[in-house]
């Protein structure tokens, strides 16, 4: 059972990163591309300053071969996210949400969506090329993923706290969410901001391309809730058959 | 919806080999694609830069 919903994930999960892989290079490569132009703009007066992140000629892997890359990427996330859901979807049958196969799935990976994308991204939103100290790489990583585990713990804080409050369904909602927003928006005052836009950056090309940044992961997690959901929502019909079939 | 079958609960000595396999060889994974600069490995700096464009749209810290 548990394998079953291991390789169910795994491959919907690859289906779904394809999906937002397809979405981010329709979308978002446009302004992937505008920020490297405008980066290496800014390097050309330096004369051809060493830039150890030099994002065209002479780099590791070459502009094309990095859009294809993006599939690779998506795909992989998708692959390894959607096993790890899968798996936490296993412990989570029958012991918390909602009851149906369908209902569950759509509302872990809209849950997993707000705690692991929506929550880091109100703090440390998505950056294009050029924008962005490499120096700086390591430390803004760790803030990254701190900002990952605090919407985890405050989703399980929340589920923790719903299954205290019994005084139907309104009490026991308000305090689910004041549960998750307390830790959240205290992580959001307490840890540092990191502000490395250069002057002068459009703020337009930013804005478009956070937006499709945050738009490749809700089309990841839309796709994967809906196709998980179904897959387990149908899986859960067929054993009512199976034994008809088996006798 | 009363059509749907209840979910049976999985005992969770049967699902904690699974988590503990599963779950870091995928977080692994992860790391490699989202967040390895070359730290871990010689090829992190090639998967870096061949998972770059995927890495700023899928929204996690970059160059």
């Amino acid at each position: 059972m548990v394998r079953t919903l291991l390789v169910r994930g795994l491959l919907l999960g690859l289906v779904a990163g394809l999906i937002a892989g397809a979405f981010a290079f329709a979308v978002g490569e446009p302004r992937v591309e505008s920020a490297i132009a405008l980066e290496e703009a800014a390097a050309a007066p330096a004369g051809h300053a060493d830039h150890d992140h030099d994002h065209d000629h002479g780099a590791v892997v070459s502009r094309p071969v990095q859009k294809a890359g993006l599939f690779l990427a998506t795909g992989l996330y998708g692959l390894a996210v959607g096993g790890i859901f899968a798996l936490v979807y296993a412990g989570l049958r029958g012991r918390v949400g909602p009851r149906s196969e369908g209902g569950l799935g759509l509302a872990a990976a809209g849950v997993a969506f707000v705690a692991v994308i929506l929550v880091p991204f109100m703090k440390y939103p998505a950056n294009p090329p050029a924008v962005g100290d490499p120096e700086t790489i390591t430390g803004r990583t760790l803030l990254y993923v701190v900002m990952v585990l605090v919407g985890l713990a405050a989703t399980a804080i929340a589920v923790a706290t719903a299954r205290q409050v019994g005084a139907g369904p309104w009490a026991r909602w308000a305090a689910a969410v004041a549960a998750f927003l307390v830790p959240v928006v205290a992580a959001w005052l307490l840890l540092p901001t990191v502000d490395e836009v250069p002057e002068g950056f459009p703020a337009t090309l930013l804005w478009e391309f956070r937006l499709a940044s945050l738009g490749t992961q809700l089309v990841f997690w839309a796709a994967f809730g809906a196709l998980f959901g179904w897959a387990c929502d149908r899986a859960a019909r067929v054993p009512k058959a199976a034994p008809v079939a088996a006798a | 919806m009363s059509g749907l079958s209840t979910p049976s609960t999985l005992p969770l000595p049967r699902l904690r080999p699974w988590l503990l396999l599963g779950v870091p060889v995928l977080l692994l994974v992860a790391y490699l694609v989202l967040m390895d600069n070359g730290a871990v490995s010689q090829a992190g700096t090639y998967l870096h830069e061949l998972m770059h464009d995927g890495r700023h749209l899928l929204g996690v810290p970059c160059h």
